[in-house]
């Protein structure tokens, strides 16, 4: 297992957002995680990230406690984050919005600006950008592609779907089989079911703060009582 | 009347790259770390005392002094930074208020106890010691050098943040600290280099003050940080740009005010801040939140 987690809880203030919340993705895997809006999904990727530590509870990455640990920890252990609001840098091009995690992550390996650009093209051609001028589809690859730079182990991925049109969405799975072809872990949260059902091997479903149910993405398709029960809109 | 609104014009812009070089620093810090700090003005006095001690140490050479002053005034902001205002962060605005303002005084009252209560003559510096003849009137070297270091200053800062990375990840820490940290950026290192660096700029200010105010005074950085502050409001708090331009308007305000208006003369400092302040809340260069 690349990653771990056991009995997390997570606060905002006094609210107890993620109650013992347990999962674990395996090596090269993309694991889904998923449940209506505001169950927890993007407060379990800020809490292994580091961004919301969470107040108990173990996070096991590559072998090593890490819960408690700052961001810029994990970063250079191996963790990469997309945020859901992508998080572009406004004032950088997206030439240095792409170099910059590549130079602070400090971590080599396959990825770099290059391979980056074979990825999503348009980067290519909108080098010189500032973000602030960069369209919405276009951010969402450069916070993906910026992700990628840092040559992580794990990508976290929140709500990689949203937003995009379906042939757009049909492309960004062939990416994410792309990214784990190249020995990258995807741990993504998403509420759009068949493009879940597409890239990812196994789903944790998560429901009110807590872990509910977990399986093989077959098995949770089709898995009636459950699609109607935590997932169906 | 020319010859005379020429020289206003030159005291004007002097004045005004003094209140920039310790305007910059107050802008960058404010701009990174987003606190206000009251003690830049401490960082000030205490670069133009330590410059004064260094000097009178090497046999009168200012530009040694020059060198070493404002380094050892960073040893004391990496204190105040690394052990004192990081805790206060995660807290609201007045705190960090609270805090610099604290230093304001505990600095004011070092710097009477090490250096005594009373103002000190400061000398003078070979080769810039004289005047030269502008406009059929004798202008003093010493002030267009400082006009050459401000704008020098301002390139140096625009070349450091915009072309080289050290730059970029300021920037981008500066515009969003969280994913900064996220891509691996250590923030809290950051922050404690930005503002040492910025204690750095607003103590340069002091040791190039030495000439140039004539006295030392403790307390003499409180006039100036009144100075850098408005300068920093009007040009939009965290922009170095609007801190450029609001010192060059303040600077030249002030040295037409005390020309032409002498008992008006802080008033129309203010009469401006309050305008631009009504006009445009967010100053010249600033975000509109």
């Amino acid at each position: 297992m690349i990653l771990t987690l056991k009995d997390v809880n997570t606060y905002y203030g006094t609210s107890h957002v993620l109650q013992d919340i347990s999962l674990d993705v395996d090596t090269a895997e993309v694991v889904a995680l998923l449940g209506r809006n505001g169950v927890g999904k993007t407060t379990t990727l800020r809490s292994i990230m580091g961004l919301t530590p969470p107040k108990s509870g173990s996070i096991v990455f590559n072998g090593q406690e890490v819960q408690g640990r700052p961001p810029y920890a994990l970063a250079s252990l191996g963790i990469a984050y997309m945020p859901d609001d992508l998080r572009i840098f406004p004032d950088l091009t997206c030439e240095e919005n792409l170099e910059i995690a590549a130079r602070v992550a400090k971590r080599s390996g396959y990825w770099n600006k290059s391979r980056v650009h074979e990825l999503f093209p348009v980067l290519n051609t909108r080098r010189k950008q500032k973000g602030l001028n960069m369209s919405g589809g276009e951010k969402k690859m450069l916070s993906l592609g910026r992700a990628l730079m840092a040559n992580p182990d794990l990508v976290l991925l929140d709500e990689p779907s949203e937003g995009l049109a379906p042939l757009i969405v049909r492309m960004l799975a062939d990416v994410i089989n792309t990214i784990r072809g190249h020995e990258v872990t995807v741990l993504l949260a998403d509420q759009n079911l068949r493009f879940c059902r597409r890239v990812c091997d196994r789903g944790h479903i998560i429901e009110k703060g807590r872990m509910v149910h977990s399986d093989t993405m077959e098995g949770i398709m089709s898995t009636e009582r459950v699609v109607k029960e935590y997932l169906a809109l | 009347m020319l010859e005379s609104l020429i020289h206003v014009c030159l005291a004007g812009l002097s004045k005004g790259m003094f209140i920039w070089l310790v305007a910059s620093g107050l802008t960058l810090i404010f701009g990174v770390l987003g606190v206000l700090n009251f003690a830049h003005g401490s960082f000030y006095m205490l670069g133009a005392y330590f410059c004064y001690t260094l000097l009178s140490m090497f046999s009168d050479n200012f530009w040694l002094g020059l060198a070493l002053g404002p380094l050892c005034v960073c040893a004391v902001g990496f204190v105040v930074e690394r052990f004192f205002l990081r805790y206060v962060y995660h807290l609201h605005l007045p705190y960090q208020l609270l805090l610099t303002f604290a230093f304001v005084i505990i600095f004011d009252n070092l710097v009477k106890i090490l250096w005594g209560g009373g103002s000190i003559g400061s000398p003078t510096v070979t080769g810039m010691a004289g005047s030269v003849s502008i406009a059929g009137r004798l202008f003093p070297t010493y002030s267009l050098f400082i006009m050459a270091v401000g704008p020098l200053v301002a390139l140096g800062l625009w070349l450091m943040l915009e072309k080289t990375w050290a730059g970029r990840i300021i920037r981008a820490a500066s515009s969003d600290r969280e994913m900064a940290s996220a891509l691996g950026v250590r923030v809290p290192a950051l922050y404690t280099g930005v503002f040492v660096f910025g204690t750095w700029l607003g103590a340069m200010g002091g040791g190039l003050a030495v000439p140039y105010v004539g006295l030392l005074t403790p307390g003499m950085g409180e006039g100036i940080i009144i100075d850098a502050f408005v300068v920093a409001v009007i040009g939009g708090l965290g922009s170095l740009k609007g801190a450029f331009l609001g010192a060059l308007i303040i600077g030249l305000l002030s040295s037409f005010g005390t020309r032409f208006i002498p008992s008006f003369d802080m008033f129309l400092i203010f009469i401006l801040m309050a305008g631009v302040l009504l006009w445009r809340p967010q100053g010249f260069f600033g975000e509109a939140s």
